[in-house]
């Protein structure tokens, strides 16, 4: 079983790291996985995207032309990324930041109002947690309790106070699918 | 202790680097390779090393060679444009026979390019690239495991050979995440270098290290021992890897990011029946052309993928020898090739000619 999916968005959504919780959890679970980010030139508010492959075969290439699972954290990846999901895939998208509705009907579709329930949870910057949380329930590429260890790992030291909120958002995300 | 940790290939190449002994770097910032220098200014001071960023790549490759030249494992790191830079003092490096490990994350050219990965270095890499009769002993990792490893092997090779050796990947290795084991290495021998200029104080002769042959035919001379060198790389140091070529009619012929991505096809087409094997030459020089004549004279075909116009495929049929057809899939210009093209390309293949 391949898992292969592009999380976009624009600079500072962290979606470098959503793809890094995925591939990292990935590789303590003894899967194959590759990262590989793609962005624009500009350092802040452009367009950024990564792609994520968890399998159990070796990984052949690390760049996806028919993800199966898309996350669209802003307009722009939205329509730049829709048409390229595979048939019967899942589409999440942040439906507090994009307010068209996506177009295809051969796709699951996931509305994740990712900036609303951050806030709510009082931290704005979590949204992009909230949205793994979602990806893991409705694909189970990886444990839940594997994401959680590596955001103890990463939130540690100074960043020790921030881990409950992740994990809160990543649970909230798991309760939306 | 064996640790499994998520990296770079950049960042991969630089702890590689580090646990072969390489206590010198010299660079100049160049994309997709910035991970190298970066994580050498952290790491180096860290194990009592040496980084500078350099004025330029003129500059950074020459300290490659003084710090070679002094009996250092010293490397340097750039991306296609940069290496042109540095192809003046590779190719004095070769001539004065100085060990060195030169790393080309490579892009898409020619001239400035692009960004985005590329294979169309090769030629640069393996003929020539800088003046004069020299090689270059280039590995080409596939993994982010073997960026890791190969630089390793690179300094190894460079030190045995006192010839400069190079690690050719681009920029997809280079910016993508894999894990990697971490060996620990402890028996870490590096050669004595009695030819090094480390200062004669201690009364032993002088040591002269240069290129430069100007009396009668003492260069014909020099590169007579430099040549017969080759022939000793040639004979030692070819690697390849190779994946169901014996029942196979169709042979995919990749390195690199390519040889990922044609494996990938390769056993779709297994999956469909087909008798597709993959060819993946290591050491692009040495290159494996004996291996390769003998699949090629049991009757195998070929299919050469690269990111390239086709570099590597006029090597794929030289081993050939007009025995078999060789055909060839490349995306060039930063475009990478999916493994449903190269898929497409070996049932296009497959069928047409019949073979089962």
């Amino acid at each position: 079983m391949t898992f292969e999916a592009i999380f976009a968005g624009f600079g500072g959504q962290g979606v470098m790291l959503m793809g890094q919780l995925v591939a990292y959890a990935g590789m303590y679970e003894g899967k194959n996985v590759t990262w590989y980010p793609a962005y624009g030139p500009e350092m802040r508010g452009g367009t950024a995207n990564c792609s994520v492959v968890v399998s159990e075969e070796m990984v052949g290439s690390p760049v996806i032309s028919e993800p199966e699972v898309l996350v669209a954290m802003n307009r722009q990846s939205l329509e730049k990324f829709e048409g390229m999901v595979k048939s019967g895939g899942i589409l999440f998208y942040n439906s507090s930041l994009i307010d068209s509705k996506p177009k295809r009907n051969d796709i699951k579709v996931v509305a994740i109002p990712a900036n609303d329930i951050a806030i709510e949870l009082g931290n704005a910057r979590v949204a992009n947690v909230v949205v793994v949380g979602a990806v893991l329930k409705a694909t189970n590429v990886v444990k839940p309790d594997t994401v959680i260890s590596v955001l103890q790992k990463t939130l540690s030291g100074k960043k020790k106070d921030l881990l409950a909120i992740n994990q809160a958002a990543l649970e909230k995300g798991m309760s939306l699918v | 202790m064996v640790e499994r940790v998520m990296m770079k290939g950049n960042e991969a190449i630089a702890e590689g680097a580090i646990r072969a002994g390489c206590r010198f770097f010299f660079g100049y910032p160049i994309t997709p390779q910035n991970e190298i220098p970066e994580y050498m200014s952290r790491r180096m001071p860290e194990v009592g090393g040496t980084f500078i960023q350099a004025e330029s790549e003129v500059s950074a490759i020459n300290m490659v060679y003084g710090a070679g030249g002094a009996g250092a494992r010293v490397m340097t790191s750039s991306s296609s444009p940069g290496i042109s830079l540095k192809m003046e003092g590779i190719s004095y490096i070769a001539g004065a026979e100085v060990p060195c490990v030169i790393v080309n994350v490579s892009r898409g050219g020619p001239g400035l390019g692009g960004l985005s990965p590329s294979q169309a270095d090769y030629f640069q890499a393996t003929k020539g690239g800088g003046h004069g009769d020299y090689r270059l002993i280039v590995f080409a990792p596939s993994t982010v495991q073997e960026c890791l490893d190969m630089m390793f092997d690179a300094f190894v090779a460079t030190d045995k050979y006192r010839n400069p050796a190079m690690v050719l990947a681009d920029g997809l290795l280079g910016q993508m995440m894999e894990p990697v084991t971490l060996h620990e290495i402890t028996d870490l021998k590096i050669p004595p270098k009695p030819w090094a200029t480390t200062g004669a104080t201690g009364g032993r002769p002088l040591n002269l290290i240069n290129s430069l042959g100007l009396v009668g035919e003492e260069l014909e001379r020099i590169n007579q021992r430099i040549q017969a060198k080759y022939r000793e790389i040639e004979a030692n140091e070819v690697r390849f890897e190779e994946e169901n070529t014996a029942d196979a009619d169709l042979v995919l012929v990749a390195y690199g990011t390519s040889a990922r991505i044609a494996r990938a096809a390769a056993n779709k087409a297994r999956i469909q029946g087909k008798k597709v094997g993959i060819f993946r030459p290591v050491t692009l020089w040495p290159f494996p052309y004996q291996q390769l004549t003998d699949l090629a004279k049991a009757g195998k075909r070929f299919l050469v993928v690269e990111m390239s116009v086709g570099q590597m495929v006029e090597d794929v049929r030289l081993a050939a020898g007009g025995l078999v057809s060789v055909d060839f899939y490349g995306r060039f210009n930063g475009a990478i090739p999916s493994v449903t093209e190269v898929y497409n390309e070996v049932m296009k293949l497959t069928s047409k000619q019949g073979v089962a």
